[in-house]
């Protein structure tokens, strides 16, 4: 268990713990800082106090043994048979934290008729593939899938696990790592590794992306996070790499207390996860009818159509097409933000982008700090004047 | 029938000011309110109530302040408020949060529904509510959109996925997690707003639940916050300069440069 206390005698009123508190626990009261319920004992202030006014404690725990825990496991999640991308994306990063750690990636697939995922998963960084196969295990179905990793994390002792945080996986996660009592950190942006320590270093926006926070599991195994889609690049596949597909013998059919009764899904246009070249609108695009101004940008570039908040909440554009914090992470090369003023929450969905275009009236806007083309001016005016320009080009190539 | 919500206080903003001199954080008397996504999942229980008669209990764990929230949550039609307030539970990571919260439930007793919001604002794990399905033993289902069917022994319900919706039957008593698409919840009448000034909010400390000390607070949370920094965004910018047709035509060929 760690302390703090402040040392009444050297604390001189200056408040600039104040501000060092991420969760606002600090007051002064009568020149002496106070640390109050919201305190959460990470000790921050106490690195900010020039006057070692502030008395951190932080008491050894004895660290368990835990070198039976050996390897990076990923939950691949698949869906009619087909890999979800956030799966391969882990399959690649698990490698390159694999080759910190001196281990073995294993990436673990349920599924009915699934034995074909081995292939693709060890191209791109598996060095097992567990494999459960059965007809009952079609539908993702958080308690079975969930009882069932529990089992072999049990059993195998793996020291991290990745899973992406699809709806499905941020859903799943949870149920696994409360069972195993061990820790879990929500839609990491990056991971890195200790390795001295052999922790897993683990990044994620806290405060709607207007902080980050490194978040480590030291004292309980497996050391689990869930990673949003984009956020990491696949590498290279290498089909001529060997791995090891494992099969298991399936066990008896776990009695599930939730039933899928039909799956509704969307027509999917251009999916905005997947897309190259997003334009998206903010507030400034005035009104419903004018997004068909950034339809047509689109369209002329062979992209899709994203949007921010506001125009989502005022029932312009589906909630599929929000970007943000709220809304999905995106990663084309190309976006184009047209009436976005660039908020931090908005910013938070912008994954591994090359180029960011920013078109908006207010030199000021936030936003222009994010860019790399900045247009000063009125969308209403720039964005068919840019469409026009853009499809008279591809005509004359 | 018995519902319980979980209601969690989050501050208003996410905004975080840094004093560039000191590159500290600067907090300005930011307010705390109900967990946007929880008052989705009041509604909701309320409306169930409404139609099927229910008694909705609100559940929360946070500091000794949140009894002013819990009764704005019996301002938005709820019957009861238990907060959960100690300083033992205090720094608990999304793990012993929803052990406290257990523990609170246990205290409850018997109930047919647990609904928590989606997530909350302030952390947005969205962890809280499976981990509490798994500590209570009971199914659970995340990002649900709509209540079909509420039967004796299962609710029909439809599910928000990635590729769509799902419509899916849960055995009950079950947990539930509602996204904004659930409904629109209703503000206090002058009626509400009486009961919640005259009601008792049931404060319950770490000795009055039957809890192991070592899963509470920061001792019970396996997630440690090793530093925190503020991103930094260097890019290399360039502004496009001229008329609305001069920008449009250089934009236009650095767009082509790059994609075609
Ligand atoms: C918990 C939380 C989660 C959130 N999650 C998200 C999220 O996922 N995604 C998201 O987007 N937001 C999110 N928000 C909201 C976010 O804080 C901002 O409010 C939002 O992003 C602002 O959207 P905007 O830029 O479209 O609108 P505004 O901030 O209103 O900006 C409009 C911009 O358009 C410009 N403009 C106006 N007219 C014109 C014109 N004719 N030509 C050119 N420019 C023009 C203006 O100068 C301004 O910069 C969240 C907020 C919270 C508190
Ligand atoms: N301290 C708390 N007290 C009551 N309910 C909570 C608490 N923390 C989380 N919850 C519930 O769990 C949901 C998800 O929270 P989180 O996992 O923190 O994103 C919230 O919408 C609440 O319903």
């Amino acid at each position: 268990m760690a302390s703090i206390n402040i040392i009444k005698e050297k604390c001189v009123g200056c408040k600039i713990c104040i501000g060092s508190c991420p969760f606002g626990a600090i007051e002064v009261l009568e020149k002496k800082a106070n640390i109050g319920q919201k305190c959460t004992l990470c000790g921050s202030c106490s690195e900010s106090c020039k006057f070692g006014a502030i008395n951190f404690m932080m008491e050894r725990v004895e660290r368990e043994d835990f070198s039976e825990y050996k390897g990076i496991w990923v939950f691949a999640e698949q869906r009619y048979g087909k890999l979800k991308t956030v799966s391969i994306e882990l399959t690649s990063k698990a490698k390159e934290l694999a080759e910190v750690l001196q281990t073995k990636v294993t990436v673990v697939v349920f599924g009915s008729e699934v034995k074909h995922l081995s292939k693709e998963l060890i191209a791109y960084g598996a060095d097992d593939v567990i494999i459960m196969d059965a007809e009952w295990l079609n539908d993702f179905n958080d308690h079975v899938y969930g009882e069932l990793m529990i089992d072999l994390i049990k059993e195998y002792k793996p020291e991290i696990v990745l899973i992406g945080a699809t709806s499905n996986g941020r859903s799943i996660a949870p149920f696994i790592s409360s069972t195993l009592r061990t820790g879990l950190t929500a839609d990491c942006t990056e991971l890195e590794i200790d390795k001295a320590e052999r922790l897993l270093m683990q990044t994620r926006p806290a405060f709607g992306g207007n902080l980050m926070a490194t978040i480590i599991c030291p004292n309980s195994r497996p050391q689990m996070a869930t990673v949003r889609p984009k956020v990491f690049k696949p590498s290279n596949p290498d089909y001529s790499k060997k791995g090891n597909c494992i099969l298991l013998t399936v066990p008896s059919p776990i009695e599930g207390f939730v039933k899928k009764i039909r799956d509704i899904d969307n027509d999917t246009g251009l999916n905005l996860t997947d897309a190259d070249i997003i334009v998206s609108v903010g507030r400034g695009i005035g009104n419903q009818k004018n997004i068909q101004l950034a339809q047509e940008l689109a369209d002329a570039l062979g992209g899709a159509l994203g949007a921010s908040r506001p125009v989502v909440d005022s029932g312009w554009l589906p909630y599929s097409q929000q970007v943000g914090q709220t809304g999905k992470t995106v990663a084309p090369k190309i976006y184009i933000a047209c009436g976005i003023s660039g908020a931090i929450q908005h910013l938070a969905g912008l994954a591994d982008i090359e180029i960011i275009v920013a078109i908006n009236n207010d030199p000021d806007a936030p936003i222009f700090k994010m860019a790399n083309y900045c247009v000063v001016g009125d969308i209403k005016e720039i964005l068919p004047l840019l469409t026009e320009k853009i499809k008279n080009k591809k005509i004359k190539k | 029938m018995k519902i319980i919500v979980c209601i969690k206080q989050v501050p208003s903003t996410n905004e975080v000011k840094m004093d560039p001199v000191t590159n500290t954080i600067i907090r300005e008397n930011v307010s705390a309110i109900i967990n946007p996504f929880d008052t989705y999942a009041i509604e909701e229980a309320v409306r169930i109530k409404e139609k099927h008669g229910a008694e909705v209990y609100g559940l929360s764990m946070g500091i000794p302040a949140a009894k002013e929230m819990l009764k704005e949550a019996i301002s938005l039609r709820i019957d009861k408020a238990m907060l959960l307030t100690d300083r033992k539970f205090a720094g608990a990571d999304t793990l012993a949060t929803s052990y406290a919260l257990s523990r609170g439930v246990e205290k409850i007793g018997k109930f047919d529904i647990i609904i928590c919001g989606k997530q909350a604002t302030d952390g947005d794990t969205a962890q809280v509510g499976p981990s509490l399905a798994k500590l209570l033993n009971i199914p659970y289902a995340t990002n649900i959109s709509k209540i079909l069917e509420i039967k004796s022994d299962s609710i029909r319900c439809m599910k928000i996925t990635d590729e769509g919706y799902e419509e899916i039957e849960i055995v009950l008593p079950a947990l539930i997690t509602v996204v904004k698409e659930i409904n629109m919840p209703r503000l206090p009448s002058i009626k509400s707003m009486k009961n919640a000034s005259k009601a008792e909010i049931e404060v319950v400390t770490f000795k009055d639940i039957d809890a192991d000390e070592s899963r509470l607070g920061l001792m019970g949370s396996p997630t440690q916050v090793k530093r925190t920094f503020v991103p930094v965004h260097d890019v290399n910018s360039v502004t496009l300069e001229g008329s609305a047709e001069d920008k449009a035509q250089s934009l236009a060929e650095t767009l082509l440069s790059i994609k075609f």
